[in-house]
């Protein structure tokens, strides 16, 4: 049985068609798209390193049947610099701040961190408060212990795209939406 | 120490991560995102029962499995070289790789799943429905019988210690005795243990998460009998290790195993739940604290006896003891340990292994001692405060710790600390506490091997087969290169994370950079020497004449020693002798002298704040401030990272991480990261690392100690103390969960 | 996991229909039955895709002063939905202090209210569980069961359930709206999940192949806003279930509790209402004798079921809590820290907005 579907993946629609009604968004992305930013660490919604945008929410990708996310679209660390308003290379500001504040070590967890950080500055529901940070960012386990770092990072990125006089940042989190 | 004795032009700076851009786009590849042409996937079926045998496996089922290309079994596995349970060196531990259909413990590799996809491999294990033949287990400590370790760690004294302790004892004006337990911990690294594994003949291509890659190839050539040069590993990033990955597993080589198998590229990752057993853990220990002291606080008597548990058929005892054997000054010290065999899998090095459950457990007793005596933690701490080792009375290398017990209480606010517990409440009516633990661990060192090329275009390589498990040392080594070559870094390639490269010793032990640094240093210094003399032999540069030892290298420049102005770079020296480069290796290893004539360790104060509710018992660390000294920084940007991994390892150690065995079954039944809790990020609300200066002229030639797994000790027992002092209540069974409080 | 096949309804009547078939089960986000599927718990031949059914993913606050929240609606639309915050304050908060920001996202109404026991024999293959293997046993009995039920259990099961989200619904006479085989019907929350008794197996009264649409708050629910809270203890700040939780609603008449509401969480195997406390409450002025005395009848019938008489104690100690903090009145913004006893200021008037690290200890 064969299960025709299609996804934006990263900017670009693809039509796939899944041999296989089992197979996971990370499964789908890591075996079959060669996109291996998304990390399994667990498998089981348990750990947020699988964690990527699905039509701008974040979302954990272990738990998602592909099947079911059929015309989805979706952003995964590959994408997310493509997505800076500077344009070209330049790392989304999220990412430029993980870098800054050392908001990693091993850097396994650090995808799903970022996409994680990325979709919670879209929900709004932070500001510029480091204990809702802190809580809307503890989906997503860092064995190496970095939170300090990353909720460092949060903030600052948030403060960068959410500055009135940096409106592509505004811009950036409405199209991730 | 002049801040330009401390940092070179790289060396002390706050550089952020070189491999920072790869981990934040997703380019940094780990093992299990290779995928080489043909690959297929392999599942592992573990084992249910944790004693006794497999009786049947349905491999007709699992074939018929739509996708399913093999079963590998006991019955067909390749054989080995050599018996995977062969102990022809201490670290090589016994494996399960279905040379037979023994079960030894819970989760045990039982067999291996070939499949198109993954999710036909998946399900093809499911539906391997082994049945077994079970016995009766044992798992819990000290259920079996008690016997003297013949050595504890890495091949460390089962015992050791100093003076007459019964003497002390009974001179004492103050004494306590209390037994602390610490759980089973298991490593449980981000990323879990995989291979992506390719054979040409008797040639192997290997991706595999290692933290020394040398070690897993010498071990493989030995399995598989072929030379280490035919086995190529390549782990360019590593998702974390913490001891789990010091040496090949069983997972890992049985991914090698099913690609011999099937003839093909295999990728084999484990599940999180398989990590629960064959990888690896901390093993559960009960420590017995019996300390005396006069009425000043000054300890006529320290006794630190360790009960542990190892498997049935594998020896690692977990060296709780040890640290008592550096830290404390006490009149007379005994250090023991005693182990007990269990139906688990073979515990192995995890961060801080022994210092980190020996020190909650040293940590914890001191403080309660010190309310014994109606004495502040720090005055105790001080009181004892060993000027030399306390054992062997050697001199330490170095030793800031009065420094960083000071730095620390200034900037914790420790002074307007109460003595009794119970005393503290926030706004909210929380109950608050403070307590202090001292941090401790040897400053070691491996054996490695650097390569220093100096290049006609005035850039640099510098190559060595180390590890990033995200200590920073692909940032670190760059730095201490660019320092040793006088090059600025941007100008210094680094290669490592690859077998072909010279051996980079192990990332373990808090050695690493300080072993591979101290190669990297000396092969620069080495391919300087080269360069020198090229130049030096040459009428026609400016530095003829000038001898090796009498030029320096800065800027990419050599210029003489005793004549700055007499100079020239490393492109015009190599051009002109028509060289595209010079290169040299060095080596990175302790030197045994002064390792005989001083102590050498990190230490460091970790001043932590607890909030506790009052009536519900649920904890939360709302501050936490480490001082270290360790020695020379190399870069304080990764090392605060360093250290405050360590610190939240600590909570973990004193608040959360417990695996829990059902003892009927021997089986882990919260072994998943929803039930075996790691600290999340609202945990650890505060957190502050000061570096506290230490220079050591004897450590090795940069004097750079490790900091990995130095945070992790003295954190436990200072949140275990604040714990105390913000309830009053003296919680001995670690990890302090909050039904412990509910009194 | 299963091979499957996987089917997507346009309609309802398609869904119950696709869902007659054998061994189908109903996927929505799949946060939890997916995960179930991957441990080997549940093996179903078929999903039936729910996703795309028109009607089930709207809030809808009705002229009667009710809210019918449809069985699509995410954990986390309906958790910052700005009138069901103001509203039901208490559903906001519980479903803020579930899972994580993640899981939220994707977890809808009708998956929350039907999730599965988190005991470990349970999603344990290896072990005998008479709720995944009816007449196998109960491992947990005798095994490792400190989380497990203290309320409610039967010789054959000791789970508990591990809703968050389900135990201020219970409180607030949350109706479950069902379509059937049989046409549609409507079930109390308080009567949809059942204890275990004999057949541990029937979690709820649902029967094959019916489907949930829509969870209701009846008129009147909203009449406890001012004075309502979700607490939750347990094992790590934030991403992980509840050791015991509760769920307190109060309508208050001056200095007096006019009626109150109370459902205890991860005690049982269902949310677990406690109507006598809630008796004793009715009428009385909100002092701690009141508070201690409607705890005591909150777990008058409770009992271990194992290594776990702690929680009887600790869910007297919320209940008192939950009670203390709505009489207070629900903050103006659901914490920082949702749910959590770090958030909640039983003692300070206000709400400390600072940082818990700075400063904030003061000796007394």
């Amino acid at each position: 049985m064969s299960f025709p579907i299609t996804l934006t993946v990263n900017g670009t629609a693809r039509s796939l068609v899944l041999e296989d009604a089992r197979v996971t968004l990370l499964d789908l992305l890591r075996e079959r798209l060669d996109l291996t930013g998304a990390k399994k660490g667990c498998d089981r919604g348990q750990c947020g390193a699988c964690t990527i945008l699905v039509d701008g929410v974040r979302v954990n990708s272990c738990l998602a049947l592909a099947v079911s996310h059929d015309g989805a679209s979706i952003t995964t660390i590959e994408g997310l610099a493509g997505t800076n308003p500077a344009g070209g290379d330049a790392l989304h500001p999220v990412q430029a701040a993980f870098v800054e504040h050392d908001g990693f070590q091993c850097g396994f967890c650090t995808p799903g961190q970022i996409l994680s950080a990325v979709g919670l500055i879209q929900e709004g529901q932070t500001g510029g408060d480091p204990e809702r940070v802190r809580e809307g960012m503890s989906g997503n386990l860092c064995r190496c212990g970095a939170y300090a770092g990353i909720t460092e990072a949060v903030l600052a990125a948030h403060a960068a795209m959410t500055a009135p006089d940096v409106l592509p940042g505004r811009q950036l989190a409405e199209d991730a939406a | 120490m002049s801040e330009r004795q401390r940092h070179g032009a790289s060396i002390g700076q706050p550089l952020t991560r070189r491999d920072g851009p790869d981990k934040v786009t997703g380019a940094a590849r780990y093992s299990a995102d290779f995928k080489p042409e043909g690959l297929v996937h392999a599942v592992m079926a573990v084992s249910a029962i944790a004693r006794g045998r497999v009786t049947h496996l349905d491999v007709a089922a699992a074939e018929a499995h739509p996708g399913v290309i093999a079963v590998m079994t006991p019955g067909n596995a390749p054989k080995l070289a050599k018996s995977p349970d062969l102990k022809d060196n201490p670290f090589a531990f016994r494996l399960d790789l279905l040379q037979n259909d023994g079960v030894r413990y819970a989760n045990q590799p039982i067999a291996v799943v070939i499949g198109q996809t993954l999710e036909a491999a998946t399900e093809g294990a499911a539906l391997l429905a082994p049945r077994y033949e079970a016995e009766p287990v044992s798992v819990a400590l000290g259920a079996g019988e008690v016997f003297t370790p013949e050595t504890i760690g890495a091949g460390s004294p089962t015992s050791e210690g100093s003076g007459d302790v019964a003497a002390g004892m009974a001179a004492a004006e103050a004494r306590i005795e209390a037994s602390y337990d610490t759980a089973a911990q298991y490593h449980n690294a981000l990323e879990p243990h995989s291979s992506v594994a390719q054979w040409d003949g008797d040639r192997l291509t290997l991706h595999t998460p290692t933290q020394a890659l040398w070690i897993a190839k010498g071990r493989l050539a030995g399995l598989f009998g072929i030379p280490p040069e035919n086995i190529h590993v390549i782990c360019h990033y590593l998702g974390g290790g913490f001891g789990s990955k010091g040496f090949i597993a069983a997972p890992q080589i049985l991914g090698i195993m099913a690609a011999k198998f099937v003839g093909r590229p295999v990728k084999l990752v484990t599940r999180r739940e398989q990590m629960f057993g064959p990888v690896g853990h901390r093993a559960a220990t009960r420590q017995t604290l019996k300390l005396g002291a006069t009425r000043d606080g000054t300890l006529t008597a320290l006794d630190h006896h360790t009960l542990t548990l190892t498997s049935r058929h594998d020896d690692f005892v977990e060296p709780s003891g040890i640290l008592s054997r550096h830290l404390y000054a006490a009149g007379a010290i005994s250090t023991t340990h005693a182990v007990s065999r269990a139906d688990i899998g073979t515990p192995i090095f995890m961060r801080a292994p022994g210092e980190a459950s020996g020190s909650v457990a040293v940590e914890s007793a001191l403080d309660e001692l010190a309310l014994e005596l109606d004495l502040d933690p720090l005055e105790i701490r001080l009181r004892n405060y060993a000027e030399v080792e306390p054992i062997t009375h050697r001199p330490f290398s170095s030793k800031a710790l009065r420094e960083c017990y000071a730095q620390g209480a200034t900037r914790f606010g420790w002074a307007s600390r109460p003595r009794q517990p119970r005393q503290m409440r926030d706004a909210d009516g929380l109950l608050v506490g403070w307590g202090l633990g001292t941090a401790t661990y040897p400053a070691g060192m491996m054996q490695g091997e650097a390569r220093a090329t100096i290049r006609a275009d005035g850039t640099a390589l510098i190559e060595t087969a180390a590890q990033d498990m995200g200590q920073g040392a692909w940032t670190v080594l760059a730095q201490i290169g660019a320092d040793g070559l006088g090059l600025p870094v941007d100008r210094v390639d680094l290669r490592i994370g690859d077998s072909n490269l010279p051996n980079g010793g192990l990332a373990g032990g808090s050695t690493g950079t300080a072993t591979s640094g101290t190669a990297v240093h000396n092969a620069t210094q080495a391919a300087i020497a080269e360069l020198a003399a090229l130049a030096v032999a040459d009428r026609a540069s400016p530095l003829y004449g000038a001898g090796n030892a009498g030029v320096t290298a800065a800027d990419g420049r050599l210029a003489r020693r005793d004549d700055p102005a007499r100079s020239e770079s490393f492109s015009e020296i190599l051009s002109r002798v028509g060289k595209a480069c010079v290169e040299a290796k060095g080596q990175g290893q302790g030197d045994p002298a002064s390792r005989k004539t001083y102590a050498m360790h990190a230490h460091g104060a970790v001043y932590a704040e607890v909030k506790v509710d009052p009536d519900l018992g649920q904890i939360r660390v709302t501050r936490l401030v480490g001082a270290f000294a360790a020695g020379r920084i190399v870069n304080p940007h990764l090392v605060r990272s360093q250290y405050y991994g360590g610190m939240i390892w600590g909570v973990s150690l004193a608040l959360h991480e417990h695996a829990v065995l059902d003892p009927r079954s021997g089986r882990v039944m919260n072994g998943n990261l929803a039930e075996y809790h790691i600290p999340v990020n609202a945990d650890v609300p505060s957190m502050e690392a000061i570096l506290v200066e230490e220079h050591d002229p004897h450590v090795n030639p940069l004097g750079i100690k490790g900091v990995g797994e130095l945070g992790i000790t003295g954190t436990a027992g200072a949140i275990a103390n604040a714990v105390w002092h913000a309830t009053g209540i003296r919680v001995r069974d670690i990890p302090i969960t909050l039904d412990k409080l509910l009194g | 996991m299963k091979a499957f096949d996987y089917v997507r309804p346009a309609s309802v009547a398609e869904a119950l229909a696709a869902a007659a078939r054998p061994g189908a089960a109903y996927l929505a986000a799949g946060t939890n039955l997916v995960d179930l599927m991957k441990g080997g718990v549940t093996r179903p031949d078929v999903l039936v895709d729910i996703t795309r059914l028109p009607g089930l993913a709207g809030i809808e606050h009705r002229s009667d002063g009710s809210t019918r929240i449809g069985a699509l609606v995410r954990n986390a639309v309906l958790a910052h939905d700005p009138t069901i915050a103001t509203r039901y304050p208490a559903l906001a908060e519980a479903l803020l202090s579930g899972a994580s920001g993640q899981l939220r996202n994707a977890a809808t109404t009708a998956g929350n209210v039907l999730q599965r026991t988190r005991c470990q024999y349970f999603t344990d293959t290896a072990s005998a569980c008479n709720k995944r293997a009816p007449g196998t046993g109960c491992d947990a009995i005798g095994g490792v069961n400190r989380a497990h039920a203290v309320l409610g259990w039967s010789r054959h099961c000791i789970a508990t359930h591990p809703s968050d989200f389900c135990v201020p619904l219970a409180a607030l006479d949350a109706v479950v709206e069902i379509e059937g085989p049989g046409g549609p019907r409507s079930v109390p929350l308080e009567a949809f999940h059942r204890l275990p008794g004999d057949h541990p197996e029937r979690e709820t009264v649902l029967e094959p192949g019916e489907l949930v649409v829509a969870v209701t708050l009846p008129p009147g629910a909203d009449g406890f806003a001012a004075h309502s809270r979700y607490l939750k203890v347990r094992e790590r700040t934030s991403y992980a279930f509840a050791v015991v939780s509760a769920a307190v609603a109060l309508r208050m008449d001056g200095n007096r509790i006019a009626q109150a509401r109370i459902a205890l969480g991860s005690v049982a195997l269902k949310p677990w209402r406690a109507r006598e406390a809630e008796s004793l409450l009715a009428g009385a002025a909100p002092t701690p004798e009141t508070f201690a005395q409607a705890a005591q009848a909150a777990l008058a019938e409770a009992t271990p079921s194992g290594d776990n008489a702690y929680k009887i104690e600790l869910a007297r100690r919320i209940v008192v809590r939950a009670l203390t903090l709505s009489a207070a009145g629900t903050p103006a913004r659901v914490p920082a820290l949702p749910a959590s006893p770090f958030a909640a200021s039983p003692f300070a008037a206000t709400q400390s907005a600072a940082s818990p690290s700075a400063g904030a200890s003061t000796h007394v």
